[in-house]
């Protein structure tokens, strides 16, 4: 095709999106526009999956078998998730197996936030609350993003989520309403989940190089910082029900702008587990690829089986 | 890294009788039966359906959108396939 040609097509196509015509795989798209939604809708995927570690390390401690049941129920909606989001991914056009590698060789990056330990119970009730509520705010806008596939996987997940930080939030209540030494580690997870939770929302504007572009393709319709601002906003009255206090000394309502000041971030510690050196990186990645490398055998032999399943009809056949 | 991979299945399903099986999405098992058990665990967790038909997707044909003229072009001109072409008076009712 000449650049004339993929101009124009690019025209037309510019012209879809603005209109909020959905994108479908098949449809002709700019390579950049392909190679955007793969990097983010995969990234995206990740997160599900290694998100299930931090949690999955509470299944067998849960306090109640209540509780046990909600969370089991909670992280298999995040293996879920991850598969609609892969599922969604290769229909641009790239396999699962090259996901999975890029996942695996550190190529594409995941949620920083999951590589913060689990150190108690209520851990599991702030992820649910703080990084679950932040999820959302990120999530509910590309329920109406350009790509069809994509948009259509995120209707579905932001329907289940909602659980997902419901039952994080009573997670808090009940510590709160409990003992002294239970609201006490109650605040300890919120001392611990609050930073990395506004950091989860992404750099700010200023310094995000993919806004601009994921803004005009409507895969992003909110920037990081107003999405951060909402967030805020929204979850600190909800700090206050509990009678938990944001670990912020510069937390400030502005009756100005009718929205709550904050204090400054640690963008160096938000940059420092984005390039691996969290306090959990190399163990989320050696569970995920231990466990991707041990299933082997059992993709090996689920083919098997079913290829001498399919041996056998056709023998009874002839 | 292993080489057997699972093939890709579109999955559809119905979620309550009366309705049609509609496409939920796509998953990768082995075979169909392995499908079906884990589009019930991928996309019916919550009641969503009552049906489920998996297809492995390399059996789907599809057209090419970029032939969408050819191909849905004829049906344009043919407004005389649609109720309101026909000019009737108003006086005549139930039609």
């Amino acid at each position: 095709m000449s650049d004339e040609q993929v101009k124009s097509l690019e025209e037309i196509f510019e012209a879809r999106i603005a209109r909020d015509e959905k994108i479908e795989p098949k449809d002709w798209m700019p390579e950049k526009y392909r190679k955007t939604h793969i990097r983010q809708i995969s990234q995206h995927a990740h997160s599900e999956i290694v998100g299930m570690l931090p949690e999955g390390n509470w299944i067998s401690r849960a306090p109640s078998l209540r509780r046990k049941a909600a969370l089991l129920a909670k992280v298999q909606d995040e293996a879920g998730h991850g598969l609609y989001l892969y599922s969604a991914c290769e229909t641009l056009g790239i396999s699962r197996d090259e996901l999975y590698e890029q996942l695996h060789t550190g190529k594409a990056k995941y949620s920083s936030i999951f590589n913060y330990p689990t150190v108690t119970w209520a851990d599991m009730g702030a992820i649910g609350w703080l990084v679950d509520g932040a999820a959302i705010i990120n999530q509910v806008p590309l329920c109406n993003t350009s790509y069809g596939p994509y948009a259509r996987a995120m209707v579905r997940v932001c329907k289940e989520e909602s659980f997902h930080q419901r039952q994080g939030f009573e997670i808090m209540l009940k510590l709160c309403n409990g003992s002294p030494e239970q609201k006490e580690m109650a605040q300890d997870a919120l001392n611990r989940w609050w930073w990395p939770s506004l950091m989860m929302l992404g750099p700010t504007d200023a310094e995000s190089v993919h806004t601009e572009q994921s803004m005009k393709w409507k895969l992003k319709r909110k920037t990081n910082d107003e999405l951060r601002q909402q967030f805020i906003d929204q979850t600190v009255p909800q700090a206050d029900l509990l009678g938990l206090t944001i670990p912020d000394p510069n937390l400030k309502w502005n009756d100005e702008t009718g929205s709550y000041d904050f204090g400054e971030i640690d963008w160096d510690e938000f940059w420092q587990v984005v390039k691996g050196h969290g306090p959990c990186n190399k163990e989320r990645m050696d569970a995920r690829v231990g466990a991707w490398e041990k299933g082997a055998w059992v993709r090996d032999a689920a083919m098997a089986h079913a290829k001498k399943k399919e041996n056998k009809k056709l023998k009874e056949a002839v | 890294m292993s080489n057997n991979n699972w093939p890709l299945w579109e999955v559809f399903v119905r979620s309550k009788n009366g309705l049609e099986h509609r496409h939920f999405g796509s998953l990768h098992a082995a075979d169909a039966d392995m499908a079906l058990e884990n589009a019930r665990d991928v996309y019916t967790r919550r009641n969503e359906g009552v049906s489920i038909w998996v297809v492995e997707s390399s059996n789907i044909t599809a057209s090419n959108p970029e032939h969408n003229g050819e191909l849905f072009e004829p049906a344009q001109d043919k407004v005389y396939r649609h109720p309101t072409f026909y000019n009737l008076p108003d006086e005549v009712k139930h039609m």
